[in-house]
């Protein structure tokens, strides 16, 4: 494809959508095809047929709309009047939704909330968990199908990979670091900073990796973004590829997440089709192409040298760094390995600009971040927050506190390798910085809500456990002090612990940190250390009542 | 008399050929893998998708066909949980343990599943009708809590509805091994 056509194409498929008087997109990810999103989606396709609308409205499938635990959510988008979300709609609504939304609308009636059993199943769009969320990253989902590539170059899509090859590597990467974006997978890098680090290594191969390996239990922003964007993370590493020099592309996707590789290969064969991808991209001459591999369920393969190693075929172990991987990653090459959520944000930093990306945010901390607001929230799914809103914000406005009405006690970010952070400091903004100096960690994105019932001492058990179960057992820090942990840990969870053990897993706790190979071991004891920093009398209050009055 | 040497190459071209021996999934496998570096892994995710598991002589063959030690094919094998090593019951019921599953009670639904299957987790009924294990997390945490049979995702569970899990599968059937890929691309 030559760069013109992209234009051509965009108004082509704009003038398409346009002829439509009603669109309709039901979520098609995963969450909502386990409550038979895509029997929704055929009921729908149904009815508008027996109607003969098959010209007026349009059916589609659509990324993750947020609000997982309400789904399937179905968005009706009419040129005459404001959008209408339906929750938990099944295959048998389908005919109800046309009927009594679809018929009318386009018969000239205004609908904000349909009567009956149906207006039970509309959100209000005005709600605080829509209004105030802020989408970059997620903006396409729930306006375009993630199956077609048109839809996305319509929505600018693949104009930010023009503009980069009109760049130079210097340029692209002083962009992205003018921007602020840091790495989204949880260590927060600066991304300009390793893409420019990986561009001066000289080399003849290199490698771009995306590391879609979501392995935070609790977690699942990537896969979502992979499965509604796809395109979005494709053109993501074309424009990292132009700004290192890299010459192949490697999607590491976990195998646990199948429609998320099954999207990102139909994507792939498009671009290729459509010379996005390929022997001449976009018709400049340069030539690059993309590999998947699948992951086989190992936590430790989020870490950077663990994922080359499961790429190479191998155990997913990690080593000692450096050599960095942006010197000698994959096959001994200088390989950059980027998070999903990253490489979906850099196409719109390229083409609104590094200002644009960074009038978000705190002063280190740019941008939006994704979450996946589970456990106890009262509103369960997948939010985009700009850095900078507070906890409380997220927690109680967005997620609508909890579901069983009871206090909020505390969240968990960071999954395993993150912390708990107490209600008290829920006015915090959320940042890098920030979140760690609470004891916890930003990671991938998981926000899980505990309340008053729950134990926070068993949650660190259970992130312990996590950590034992996945360790590699490469380190002894890791291994053998995760291990003894858990011991104490368990002891006190049976009631049978002494202030000695909790001073035992302190000091365990820091020669793992100190001592462990890689982030696994580094940070596994942070869960624990953080419920015993912030809730150390529910410790106390389950040890052995001699050694309490002892000490 | 003898027949022409080119008539009878004629005839030998006219002739229907006899078919070729079926070439064996693994065979498949190993071709479309053997020659791309590091696919181990692939590979082996392609013959679980087939089988189910990765059985010992089948990790011979594609061992012997790939030119890969059986030693390595098993350190690989034993690291990563995905891979499983003995055959798994026709319905493989994963409860999902990740955190929002485990805050809203996974572990009470897995005891239920246990009790009412009679096995321990990780293993599968004498009749191999059913494989019972947890997993780490689905990723539809929005739908917590949550098992999958056979990739079918059964969501919003209450924990002390095990019998009705069970229920529900028979009813439902979901397919026996989950979608193969195809080995043709």
């Amino acid at each position: 494809m030559k760069p013109e056509e992209l234009e051509v194409r965009a108004a082509a498929e704009l003038a398409k959508q346009q002829a439509f008087d009603v669109r309709l997109f039901t979520c098609s990810s995963r969450g909502c095809q386990s409550s038979d999103a895509l029997g929704v989606i055929a009921g729908l396709k149904a009815e508008v047929k027996a109607r003969q609308l098959e010209g007026k409205v349009q059916v589609n499938g659509s990324g993750c709309m947020g609000l997982c635990s309400k789904g399937p959510l179905v968005r009706m988008c009419s040129k005459t009047q404001k959008d209408i979300l339906f929750s938990e709609i099944k295959p048998e609504m389908a005919a109800a939704v046309v009927e009594q939304v679809v018929v009318p609308v386009l018969a000239g009636s205004k609908i904000e909330k349909p009567g009956g059993d149906l207006g039970q199943h509309t959100l209000d769009l005005n709600d605080p968990f829509f209004t105030m969320q802020v989408f970059s990253v997620l903006e396409n989902n729930g306006k375009m199908d993630p199956e077609k590539l048109d839809d996305y170059i319509a929505r600018d899509g693949y104009k930010a990979l023009r503009k980069a090859l009109g760049m130079s590597a210097e340029e692209i990467c002083k962009e992205m670091l003018a921007s602020g974006l840091r790495g989204r997978g949880g260590a927060g890098f600066p991304t300009g900073l390793k893409w420019d680090l990986t561009r001066k290594v000289p080399s003849e191969v290199k490698y771009i990796i995306c590391n879609g390996d979501e392995g935070d239990p609790g977690a699942f922003m990537d896969g979502s973004v992979l499965e509604g964007d796809p395109h979005a993370v494709i053109e993501g590493m074309l424009i990292a590829a132009r700004a290192m020099h890299a010459t192949h592309g490697v999607f590491y996707i976990r195998a646990e997440y199948p429609l998320a590789v099954e999207r990102v290969e139909k994507a792939l064969r498009q671009a290729r089709a459509a010379g996005l991808v390929g022997k001449n991209v976009l018709d400049s001459g340069w030539a690059f192409d993309f590999e998947m591999r699948l992951g086989a369920g190992a936590f430790v393969c989020g870490e950077e040298t663990a994922l080359i190693a499961s790429i190479e075929g191998k155990r997913g172990t990690p080593r000692p760094r450096p050599p960095f991987p942006a010197v000698r990653g994959l096959w001994d090459q200088p390989s950059c390995i980027n998070n999903v959520e990253t490489l979906a944000n850099v196409p719109l930093i390229l083409l609104r600009g590094a200002k644009w990306f960074a009038s978000r945010g705190t002063e280190e901390s740019k941008g939006t971040k994704l979450f996946a607001l589970t456990g106890k929230s009262k509103n369960n799914g997948l939010v985009e927050v700009p850095m900078g809103m507070t906890l409380r914000d997220v927690v109680e406005k967005i997620g609508g506190g909890t579901d069983s009405g009871l206090k909020i006690k505390a969240i968990q970010t960071g999954g395993p390798s993150g912390g708990m952070i107490p209600e008290h400091e829920f006015d915090t903004p959320v940042s890098y910085e920030n979140l760690q100096q609470l004891g916890s960690m930003m990671g991938s994105g998981g926000m899980i809500v505990i309340d008053e019932n729950d134990s926070v001492v068993e949650l660190a058990q259970f992130y312990l456990d996590f950590c034992v179960d996945e360790s590699c057992g490469k380190c002894a820090p890791c291994r053998i002090g995760g291990t003894q942990m858990l011991h104490l840990l368990n002891k006190i969870v049976a009631g049978k612990g002494t202030l000695e053990d909790i001073k035992t897993i302190r000091k365990v706790a820091k020669a793992m940190q100190k001592a462990s190979l890689c982030a696994l071991g580094q940070t596994a004891p942070n869960p624990t250390l953080s419920a015993i920093r912030h809730f150390e009398h529910e410790f106390t209050e389950r040890l052995l009542p001699v050694a309490t009055t002892k000490a | 008399m003898s027949i022409p040497a080119e008539v009878a190459t004629a005839v030998k071209a006219a002739a229907p050929k006899a078919p070729a021996a079926p070439v064996d999934e693994i065979t498949l496998i190993a071709n479309k893998w053997k020659n791309k570096r590091g696919s181990l892994i692939m590979a082996l995710h392609d013959l679980q998708s087939r089988v189910g598991y990765v059985p010992r002589e089948s990790a011979m063959k594609l061992g012997h066909l790939m030119d890969v030690p059986l030693a390595r094919i098993y350190e690989v094998v034993t690291f990563y949980n995905y891979f499983k090593l003995e055959a798994p019951g026709k319905y493989v019921i994963s409860v999902c343990l990740g955190t929002a599953c485990h805050i809203k009670g996974s572990a009470e639904l897995l005891s239920g599943m246990e009790k009412e299957l009679n096995i321990k987790e990780g293993q599968s009924t004498p009749d191999k009708e059913y494989h019972l294990q947890a997993v780490r997390c689905l990723g539809c945490c929005g739908l917590a809590p949550l098992v999958s049979v056979n990739g079918k995702v059964y969501a919003k569970l209450k924990t002390n509805e095990s019998h009705h899990v069970i229920e529900r599968i028979q009813i439902d059937k979901p397919m026996a091994v989950a979608d193969a890929e195809d080995l043709a691309d």
